[in-house]
């Protein structure tokens, strides 16, 4: 006998914040039977060790803690009735919305109706980054350590180095001078911070913590434990500028280098990946190349702003609904959107042209008193928006209606001046 | 005097500019510039004078399904209150259940702020 066999409306890959807002909305928009395949033992993602505050600001117009936040998505989970399958791994997922998954119970097959793709990115390790030196004990990504320190109550190190200037690194340093520990600096190989100003203001200026650009570390040093790093100043190609090395001693390393969306399912399953953002090609119902299978969240795109997450989870989740139940019209032609000058990505990929589109992008570096501007095949200017500062640290949203978007046959979006 | 700060209060990050004097009832803020809401205003006039932060902790839990409780100031406090509470925070031990929004604490170290709860942590082994 094989794997028992069940038939669901639309299935969501992940319990996080992606995936609650997602699963919210699609039993909202009529589908009845949604079902969140969980892999962990609780819903909630990585909120649940973000104990800081700023999280729905734009949602719910407070500042709540990551597991406050995640709360007010599981209890609408659960007053909806929604299904949902913990300590569940999704082992793979087919071209005609097939899943196999696994769990204590033993193996088991889904056939849905559509698929939501909500499982998040992971962090990029010392050995990603090629870090040269020797490989003791002590080495941490920064989610890591929030992990231990955050839901597991142990504590990391006491003398601490931060790699990177992400902002989960300097989250950290604020939470690693809170529980006592000494932090000596973060080291940024980049001219300019990764993460958002409002954070090298609370997390780093508040404790008197330093950050230095364009250096980074080169060496790490110790056999059984870390016994210090060398850093060392880069030029403008981020080559070690020579003579400018010097030995910081401590006992850990936060790294806080980049984050990558998990997207090994959704290759499997056929789903084609944008080099751009790591994550699934996508049009304005966030669905992507595979029919019926749809994308958001950090495996879609890594943001800064989980509000932003929850906003582009509901509408996957609307859209798969629909789908679900039979109620989206195949599409052949689509309206193609490309990066421009200045701007890193852009998302969605490509567009219907017949509904309003939130158009997701990222600066390439950081500028000023410049606008952001959708112009189509003729040059033609769909939007202009005038921003003060441009960050790429800072994921922009832009609504664009689609009364804007008649005649258009592709569309690039660029900084000008 | 011209003083450059940053606005903590959302991810949007305002670079301000404040004009600040030093009066004879301390200092006060003459205008502030940069701040893309009213709130920035605020803030900056409140930054120079004495600023407040919220923090985030945990408190160990007995008998929880984890051991930890993540926990926070319902109320800005005085950045240099922050060490002094951070203290009080570490003393603390709950038991399970814990809800949130729980005060875990009334005024630590005679703050002007509780410490409450920020997750649910059910009993071990029951609901």
């Amino acid at each position: 006998m094989g794997p028992k066999e069940l038939k669901k409306g639309v299935v969501v890959v992940g319990g996080g914040p992606a995936g609650l807002a997602a699963a919210v909305s699609a039993k909202a928009s009529g589908c009845d039977d949604v079902v969140i395949i969980e892999r962990g033992r609780m819903l909630g993602g990585i909120l649940n060790q973000c104990i800081h505050d700023g999280f729905g600001l734009h949602r719910f117009k407070e500042a709540l803690s990551g597991p406050e936040y995640a709360q007010r998505f599981i209890d609408q989970v659960q007053d909806l009735g929604i299904e949902t399958l913990l300590n569940t791994m999704v082992l793979s997922i087919n071209d005609s919305r097939e899943i196999l998954a696994s769990s204590r119970e033993g193996l088991f097959r889904i056939r849905a109706g559509a698929v939501v793709l909500a499982m998040g990115c992971r962090e990029r390790t010392a050995g990603a980054i090629f870090l040269p030196g020797t490989r003791p004990a002590g080495v941490y990504t920064a989610g890591v350590a929030q992990n231990l320190i955050n839901l597991q109550n142990i504590m990391v190190g006491e003398e601490a180095v931060i790699m990177g200037s992400g902002d989960i690194g300097l989250i950290m340093a604020r939470r690693l001078a809170l529980e006592g520990a000494s932090v000596k600096g973060v080291y940024e190989i980049l001219p300019y911070p990764s993460g958002l100003p409002r954070n090298i203001q609370q997390c780093l200026k508040d404790f008197g913590i330093p950050l230095h650009l364009s250096t980074t570390v080169v060496e790490l040093h110790g056999r059984a434990r870390l016994k210090g790093v060398t850093v060392a100043r880069v030029d403008e190609a981020r080559r070690v500028i020579q003579g400018t090395e010097s030995f910081i001693p401590c006992d850990t390393l936060l790294l806080s280098v980049g984050l990558i969306p998990e997207n090994e399912l959704s290759r499997e399953a056929g789903v084609a990946i944008e080099p751009l953002t790591g994550g699934a090609l996508v049009d304005d119902t966030l669905m992507t190349s595979v029919e019926g299978v749809f994308s958001c969240g950090n495996v879609l795109h890594v943001h800064d702003l989980v509000d932003h997450v929850s906003e582009e989870a509901d509408m996957a989740g609307h859209f798969a609904a629909r789908f679900a139940v039979g109620e989206m019209k195949p599409r052949d032609s689509y309206i193609p959107i490309a990066p421009g000058r200045g701007v890193r990505y852009v998302l969605p990929q490509k567009i219907s042209g017949e509904m309003d589109v939130v158009i997701s992008l990222r600066v390439a570096e950081p500028m000023e008193q410049k606008a952001i501007v959708g112009r189509d095949q003729n040059g033609r200017g769909i939007f202009r928006k005038k921003q003060v500062k441009l960050h790429p640290a800072v994921m922009m949203r832009i609504k664009v209606k689609k009364e804007k978007l008649q005649g258009v046959s592709s569309m690039e979006v660029g900084v000008e001046g | 005097m011209k003083k450059e700060l940053v606005c903590v209060i959302c991810p949007n990050g305002c670079f301000l500019e404040a004009d600040v004097v030093q009066g004879e009832s301390g200092t006060e803020v003459r205008q502030v510039e940069g701040a893309l809401c009213k709130k920035g205003v605020k803030w900056a006039s409140q930054e120079l004078v004495e600023p407040l932060r919220t923090i985030a902790s945990s408190v160990l839990v007995e008998g929880g399904e984890i051991p930890l409780a993540s926990v926070r100031t319902d109320q800005a406090i005085p950045l240099e209150a922050i060490g002094r509470v951070m203290e009080e925070i570490k003393k603390i031990t709950v038991r399970a259940p814990v809800r949130i929004g729980d005060v875990i604490l009334v005024r630590p170290s005679g703050a002007a702020c509780n410490i409450i709860a920020t997750r649910n942590v059910s009993p071990k082994g029951g609901q």
